[in-house]
Formats: C-alpha cells, sequence, structure tokens
C-alpha cells in the first residue's frame, strides 16, 4: 500500500471538517473522492498536502508520517497537487510556473525531460510558454495546474476538481491525459463533481458526505450503486 | 538650465537612496501584505553601524577609499540584515496567524525598540562621519559641475537595483519569491519552503536599507536616530508611487520621488521640500491608488 490514511480529523477552528476518516491508496492506482460542495473533499487533499495541520489520526506514505511533515517536505517525497481553482501564479509566465513545479529537483536532465513530456501531453503550453499564465483561458490554466503537479515527477498526483468549469470536450480531453498520466506510472486521487467520468476511470471511488466516509468500493460497483446513482449521477441511466 | 539639471542629479542621487529603502518595504509587503514600520530603523542602524565600523577599524588608512567603503558596505549589508532576520523571527512569525493589527502593533514596537536602542549605545545627539575620507571632487559633465560622489552614490544604489532585479528575475529563489508574493499556499504545494522565502526577504530588505543608511552617513556625514523616520516615511510614499508590492514599481517611485522633490525644493521653496513628498502621495492615493505600475498587484489581491 502505498498511501493509509487512519481516523483522520481535521478542524477549522472550533468546526471539525473531517471526522475521523479512512482512506487507502495502492500503487498504480486511480481513486477517485466523490462527495457534494463541502463534504471535506479538498480538505482531504490538502492535509495530504501539508496545507491544513490534522487534529487526529495519521497519513502514511510508506511508512513515512506525512502529517509531521511540513508541505514543502512532503513535495520533496513526491507527492504533489493540482489544487482546487488552478492557483497559476498569474504574474509569471507559463514556463516560469512549470519550471517552479520542478523547484525541489535539482538534475537539470530531469527537469528537461519532465517539461518535454509535459509539452507533449499539453502541446498548448508550448505555444504559450513565454505567456504570463493569467492571461490563459482556464482549460489551459487547468492544464497549466496539472503540468505543473507533475514536474517533480510525482509517485502521488493529487487532482482537486480538474474539470471544473471547462467544456465537456476539454473535460474529456483532461480525463484522457490523467489516465495517460497514470500509465506513466503516477497513481492519481481525484477529486471530481463530475462523477460518472471519474468513476468510469477510477480503479476505485469513496464517496464522502459531511465529513465522513459513507462508501468506499471498487468504481465498476459505485456506478452500479443506486444511492451514488441517485445523489451523484442524476438518477439511473 | 544649469540650475535645472544640477537638481535633477541630486534627486536621482537622492531619489536612489529612496529607492533602495522603498524595496525593503515593497518586497516585505509583497509576501506578507504587511508594513514593516522598523525598516526605516534598519537604515538607521546601517548608517550608525557604519560609523563605527569606520572608525573602529581605520579601513580608509589601510586600504584606501574604495576597497575601504566596499569592505564596509559588504559588512554593513550583511549585519543589518541579520538583524532583520531576527526582528521577522521575533516580532513578526509568531503573529503569522493573528489578525494583521497584531502585526501593525508588533511592527511599531520593534520600531521604538530600534530607536531608543540606538539612542541608548550611541546618544541621542547628531554623529558625524569623518569628513576628509572621501574625495570632493568636482567633475565637468558637457558643461556642468557635478560632484563626483554625487554619482558614485547614484551608480552605486543603480547596481544594487540591477543585481535584485536579476535576482528575482532570473534565478529559481527569485522565482520562488515572487511565487510566494502571489499565492503562499500554492507555492508551499511547489515544495518552496515559504517560511525561508519570507526570512530571505527580511534579509534582502534591510540589507539594501542598511546600505542605504551607510550612502547617507558617507555623503551627508550626520546621522541622528530619527533619521530613518523620514526617509522611511519618503520611501514608504515612494513605494506606493510605484505600486506597493511590485520591485520595479519601487524603483522607479524612489528615483522620481527624489527628482520630483528635488525640482519642487529648487522651484517651489526649500521651505516646502518635505511637504511635497507628501502631496505626492496625497495624489496618487486619489488619482491612481495602484500606483504608476501597480496593475500587477491590483490583479492579485
Ligand atoms: N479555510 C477554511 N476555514 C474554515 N472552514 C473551512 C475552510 N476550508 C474549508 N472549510 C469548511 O470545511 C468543510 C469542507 O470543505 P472542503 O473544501 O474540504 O469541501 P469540498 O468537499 O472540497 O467541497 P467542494 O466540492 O465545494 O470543493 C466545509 O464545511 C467548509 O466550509
Ligand atoms: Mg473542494
Amino acid at each position: 500500500m502505498l498511501l493509509k490514511i487512519e481516523n483522520l480529523r481535521v478542524n477549522y477552528g472550533n468546526v471539525e471538517a473531517l471526522h475521523g476518516i479512512n482512506l487507502e491508496v495502492n500503487e498504480g492506482e486511480i481513486v477517485t473522492i466523490l462527495g457534494a460542495n463541502g463534504a471535506g473533499k479538498s480538505t482531504t487533499l490538502n492535509a495530504i498536502s501539508g496545507l491544513v495541520n490534522i487534529t487526529g489520526g495519521g497519513i502514511f506514505f510508506q511508512d513515512k508520517a506525512l502529517h509531521k511533515l511540513p508541505a514543502h517536505e512532503i513535495v520533496k517525497l513526491k507527492i504533489t497537487q493540482s489544487p482546487e481553482g488552478r492557483r497559476v501564479f498569474t504574474t509569471l509566465t507559463v514556463q516560469e510556473n512549470l519550471m517552479l513545479g520542478a523547484f525541489t529537483s535539482i538534475n537539470s536532465e530531469r527537469i528537461q525531460k519532465s517539461l518535454k513530456w509535459i509539452y507533449t501531453l499539453f502541446p498548448r503550453l508550448e505555444e504559450r510558454r513565454r505567456q504570463l499564465s493569467g492571461t490563459l483561458s482556464g482549460g489551459e490554466q487547468q492544464m497549466l495546474a496539472i503540468g505543473r503537479a507533475l514536474m517533480a515527477n510525482p509517485k502521488i498526483l493529487l487532482l482537486d476538481e480538474p474539470s471544473l468549469g471547462l467544456a465537456p470536450i476539454l473535460v474529456k480531453s483532461i480525463f484522457d491525459t490523467v489516465k495517460e498520466i497514470n500509465r506513466a506510472g503516477v497513481t492519481v486521487i481525484l477529486v471530481e463533481q463530475n462523477a460518472k467520468a471519474a468513476l468510469k476511470l477510477a480503479n476505485r471511488g469513496y464517496v464522502m458526505e459531511v465529513g465522513n466516509i459513507v462508501l468506499a468500493d471498487t468504481a465498476a460497483n459505485l456506478l452500479q450503486n443506486e444511492q451514488v446513482q441517485q445523489a451523484y449521477l442524476g438518477g439511473g441511466h | 538650465m544649469e540650475e535645472f539639471f544640477q537638481q535633477l542629479t541630486n534627486g536621482l542621487a537622492v531619489g536612489g537612496i529612496y529607492a533602495l529603502i522603498a524595496l525593503g518595504y515593497t518586497m516585505v509587503y509583497g509576501v506578507l501584505k504587511l508594513i514593516n514600520f522598523a525598516h526605516g530603523d534598519l537604515f538607521t542602524i546601517g548608517a550608525y553601524l557604519g560609523l563605527t565600523l569606520l572608525v573602529s577599524m581605520g579601513l580608509f588608512d589601510k586600504i584606501g577609499p574604495l576597497p575601504a567603503v566596499i569592505l564596509l558596505a559588504v559588512m554593513v549589508m550583511i549585519l543589518v540584515a541579520i538583524i532583520g532576520a531576527i526582528l521577522e523571527r521575533v516580532a513578526y512569525r509568531p503573529l503569522r496567524q493573528s489578525p494583521r493589527l497584531s502585526a501593525v502593533v508588533s511592527a511599531l514596537g520593534a520600531s521604538i525598540f530600534f530607536q531608543n536602542a540606538i539612542m541608548a549605545i550611541y546618544s541621542p545627539k547628531f554623529l558625524v562621519y569623518p569628513h576628509d575620507i572621501l574625495p570632493k571632487t568636482v567633475i565637468n559633465i558637457m558643461g556642468l559641475d557635478i560632484p563626483v560622489m554625487r554619482i558614485i552614490m547614484f551608480l552605486t544604489s543603480l547596481v544594487l537595483m540591477l543585481a535584485l532585479y536579476f535576482f528575482i528575475q532570473k534565478t529559481k529563489i527569485g522565482t520562488a519569491i515572487r511565487a510566494a508574493a502571489i499565492d503562499q499556499g500554492a507555492a508551499k504545494l511547489m515544495g518552496i519552503n515559504v517560511d525561508r522565502v519570507i526570512m530571505l526577504v527580511f534579509c534582502i530588505g534591510p540589507a539594501l536599507g542598511g546600505a542605504a543608511g551607510l550612502m547617507v552617513g558617507l555623503y551627508y556625514g550626520q546621522i541622528n536616530f530619527s533619521m530613518g523616520w523620514m526617509y522611511g516615511l519618503k520611501a514608504f510614499t515612494a513605494a506606493i508611487l510605484g505600486g506597493i508590492g511590485n520591485i520595479p514599481g519601487a524603483m522607479v517611485g524612489g528615483l522620481l520621488l527624489g527628482v520630483i522633490e528635488a525640482l519642487g525644493a529648487a522651484y517651489i521653496s526649500i521651505a516646502w521640500k518635505d511637504a511635497i513628498a507628501f502631496c505626492v502621495l496625497i495624489l496618487i492615493l486619489i488619482v491612481r491608488p495602484t500606483g504608476l505600475l501597480g496593475e500587477r498587484v491590483a490583479e492579485k489581491v
């Protein structure tokens, strides 16, 4: 097992956002986390990345306790995130953004290789590499956010709503790319509102409701699950 | 016309000082959205440390004026950078998660502390730099008699500014500083140690401010524990003028303010010299609150 979350609790001030969740990710998998707004999906990813402090339980990567490390050390372990809302550095160029993704790498040959790979995944980014990233379209910014997270050669890639606000055709293309990234050996944790597409792509899935995990199963089973169909797939189909 | 060019060059020299100090305000504001009110006092400390080192080490006699000034500047910059880092650690870092006002109060407290410490250590009187150590040469450029020290002062600040600009724009660490100024959380996701970036900014800004203090001491010869107040306020104005948070803006704002002030003093009234700077501040806040190069700041706030 690559990543294990045990009884994880997170508080924002006095309000508990995660009430002790358990989650496992195996090497090479795509695991999706589904759930309504405010369920705690982003909080879970941010706890893994070390952006929020945890109040109980633990997060373990192989045998390392991630919850004891600051965010920048977690990136060094090759766990990277493309955050909700993209959060590209708008006044930096596309290429500067990508190079920051490789901030923890020192091997310049390796960096060039990653850069080349990202430019083949997203040729648009190469065309626009000297452009300020704030001037990119939403979809292009999403590509940049994913590309940036890939620059560190992650073992685990956390994707928080990569399809948010994208046209259907682009959603499909982003999901195809996620599949390709996964085939290249990257384990993916995918948070999505687009439940159907996410479950078709993923091996396994978790469903969250107000800070708890209420369902955990293979993606195929979840696609057939009546509860899931009612709540996230817009009824039977 | 002669008068105009004299004032212009004088304004550029003083403006270079403002710009160096303004960079400290703007860089700290960039990463923390905090006005470091103690920054003017770090400038003062630079002037005092410069004097102490100069007198106690007798560098000018030993190695000659140019190497002495360079060595002095390097030592002052390092020492003030260390003081800046300690200031961040003690006065600001513990308050990083607190309301903004706490940090502002802490900044004001640090400023009062520094001024009193200088007063206690050096006395509240004006102190004078030895005045026979630097060349009083005047050189003639296109029919204009300009003190060579004025030119050296301007060039020194220009070199420091260009070095900083190159560092920020072209190096990996510089890019990390820019990234942390835009979005600290996202910067952490890149593996950037944001605490260390902030500490670095609190070294660079004070180092430049300290260098400015030394330059003022060497050029004007007189220093006082409260000199950082007026220079700090002017430099803060320059930072706002250029667009606070914007590094090239602080450079342009500093030079521009120096020139406006010098010309204003010459053509309006010398008595209005300080008032002019603040008229500029009020005007810019009314007409263009984001400053001259401020769009970028507005974009990220
Ligand atoms: N910085 C914060 N401060 C206070 N409360 C927060 C903060 N971030 C999230 N929360 C709260 O924690 C809960 C979980 O939020 P989270 O962002 O993890 O949800 P989510 O599942 O990602 O939702 P969405 O689908 O809307 O992105 C919500 O109730 C939210 O209001
Ligand atoms: Mg979310």
